[in-house]
């Protein structure tokens, strides 16, 4: 009944020869759409726009039994705390160089992994390679933090086979200096073949004439990968930094957590691991809002960085 | 690819066949070493005895028993709430004569850039009530902002053709998304489907964040109890739990194995989807 009676209505004012152009007619015809927006709209607005306002809660003493309107505001209070504490700089170095060497050494192996992909001829050891390397991706933190443990703990695979050649034992996961390695190594594992998906898609689109012309002139293949399919690729992988730039600061938190314990914090305590830890654990929740508030303005600072270098050089930007 | 000849050509191929090689060997074999413990009789770090106890002895546990059950609850019924509340949305934004449609997508692209943090997080679903309980683990992250915008471009694929004739046989915006737009892109809904699933089934953070009642763990949190508990006991993240009694090492390989399964079973589907770059539509808003 309600079905037919709206399609009438609505089948006339989409045929009349003039179309109405007042908005509050448009919208009106577009109800149904609002209808269908609602549960997602809801959702932004509590889960990701409310939390936005809950940052105020760092320029207050929260205190969760009188709640955001009556606790007392103290402004910049928990920033100069954190400015000055002495764990700011080793939180601020930590995440700095874990994201570094990511944008250094595993950036890079994405973009190298997918040009050789691309090289390979014969279509079924192409999908072979590709199913195999893409499957850690799906694997959980938890799953290959357990696999870290069983294979580079005290009494793990890689310290059974060193003693064997008459290695002494290496304790890896309580080591300052096998900390980041050690991260930096799940993640080539874990996302190293996931990374090139983007890139092969746009290396399929490069034009094949564009080859055919450079053998024509006697182009070496190394010339050919230098010339032509890199800078075919440019702009995706110029967006891809932009991307990485702006999640820079958001390292897996699930991963360094997992990898942390009191004999490698020193190089391994993150933003994101701190504010679990002081925040939800220790119960400084204003100070903990604080150091989060500081990190997701940083991390939106780079990508407008990022966004305007990327405009200067001539590429499109994301936004 | 293009056809090169010439022994440096042929050179390249046998390095480059040999580097592929072993980038599949690194990505498989952890895993497949994990495998064959599970399996192992002994205690040792080298393989033995074939034997099916660790299995035995976990499918005995009420307690993985129960971390299973909640984990396959929640991956199933928010996967498809999380596909309703997708598409849903994204259908509506698909439609260029929806007025408002510009600002809401520039507020979930401010969402995906821009995030109020960890703690106000918590005090939002503290506050609607959802701490211990099974909606902490399915509702904060009901809606991925950008498997909304692809989705959106997804359905503005759908040829308006086909819409309008819907439309003059006298089906309205509802019934145009039930019988036109959603039959057409179900293997796309499909693959979204499937990675809200993974991501649901992997999900480790809420968790422990969210919830505090052992009866609730979904099965990571007993993985990591007893994998990472077990082989070192004074991690960070080691420090949270109840006592967890020693476990032996193929005991958890076989956890590892058992809660890993799931997705292995649904890989096959997920690749035929990602590898025709269904999710890879635009990166862009």
């Amino acid at each position: 009944m309600k079905t037919g009676a709206i399609a009438v209505e609505k089948g006339t004012p989409g045929k009349a020869p003039f179309p109405s152009s007042s908005l509050r007619k448009r919208a009106w015809k577009a109800r149904w759409y609002y209808v269908f927006m609602i549960p997602g709209i809801l959702y932004f607005l509590i889960f990701k726009i409310a939390p936005m306002w809950g940052v105020l809660m760092s320029f207050q003493d929260y205190q969760p039994s009188l709640g955001m309107l009556k606790s007392d505001w103290v402004g910049f209070k928990h920033f100069e705390r954190l400015f000055q504490s002495v764990d700011f700089w080793k939180l601020f170095r930590n995440t700095f160089l874990l994201a570094f060497y990511n944008l250094a050494i595993y950036f890079p192996i994405t973009i190298v992994l997918a040009l050789i992909l691309n090289e390979v001829r014969h279509e079924t050891y192409k999908r072979f390679v590709q199913t195999l390397v893409y499957i850690p991706h799906f694997l959980s933190w938890v799953v290959v933090a357990g696999i870290t443990y069983l294979l580079m703990g005290s009494e793990g695979l890689i310290n059974q086979a060193g003693q064997l050649i008459g290695q002494g034992r290496i304790d890896f996961l309580y080591s300052t200096d096998w900390f980041r390695p050690i991260i930096m190594l799940q993640i080539i594992w874990k996302d190293g073949g996931w990374g090139t998906i983007i890139l092969l898609a746009a290396l399929a689109g490069v034009n094949m004439s564009l080859y055919e012309a450079a053998k024509i002139d006697g182009a070496s293949r190394m010339r050919m990968m230098w010339h032509i399919t890199l800078p075919s690729i440019r702009s995706v992988i110029i967006i891809l930094l932009i991307l990485r730039l702006g999640n820079f600061m958001d390292l897996g938190f699930e991963q360094i957590y997992l990898m942390l314990n009191p004999l490698n914090r020193e190089v391994g305590e993150v933003f994101d691991t701190y504010v679990f830890r002081v925040g939800i654990q220790q119960g400084q929740f204003s100070y903990s809002a604080a150091v989060g508030l500081f990190k997701s303005v940083i991390g939106l600072v780079l990508v407008w960085l990022a966004n305007k270098l990327a405009k200067k050089f001539g590429e499109e930007g994301i936004y | 690819m293009p056809i090169h000849e010439g022994f440096l050509s042929r050179l390249a191929d046998i390095l480059i066949y040999t580097i592929l090689g072993l980038a599949s060997a690194f990505a498989i074999l952890p895993f497949i070493y994990v495998l064959v413990n599970s399996f192992s009789a002994n205690e040792t770090v080298f393989p033995t005895e074939f034997t099916l106890d660790a299995y035995r002895y976990i499918l005995s546990t009420d307690k993985f028993i129960r971390s299973m059950g909640v984990s396959i609850y929640i991956t199933v019924l928010g996967s498809v709430l999380s596909l309703v509340v997708t598409s849903f949305m994204a259908y509506a934004l698909s439609n260029r004569k929806v007025p408002g449609r510009q600002p809401v997508l520039m507020l979930v692209l401010f969402t995906i850039l821009f995030s109020g943090g960890m703690i106000p997080t918590y005090f939002v679903v503290r506050a609607v009530g959802m701490i211990d309980t099974y909606w902490a683990l399915m509702i904060p992250g009901l809606l991925s902002g950008f498997y909304l915008i692809v989705m959106k471009d997804f359905f503005q694929n759908v040829p308006d053709e086909l819409k309008e004739a819907a439309e003059i046989d006298g089906c309205h915006e509802v019934g145009i998304f039930f019988r036109v737009v959603l039959p057409l892109s179900l293997p796309a809904m499909a693959a979204f489907g499937l990675f809200y699933a993974v991501g649901l089934w992997n999900q480790y953070f809420s968790a422990i964040i969210y919830i505090n009642d052992s009866n609730k763990w979904p099965v990571q949190v007993l993985l990591q109890q007893v994998v990472v508990q077990a082989s070192g006991s004074i991690g960070d993240s080691a420090s949270m739990g109840e006592n967890v009694s020693f476990y032996g090492q193929s005991v958890r390989m076989a956890v590892i194995i058992v809660s890993t399964v799931p997705i292995l079973c649904v890989y096959p589907f997920l690749q035929k989807h990602f590898a025709k770059g269904v999710l890879l539509g635009s990166v862009k808003g």
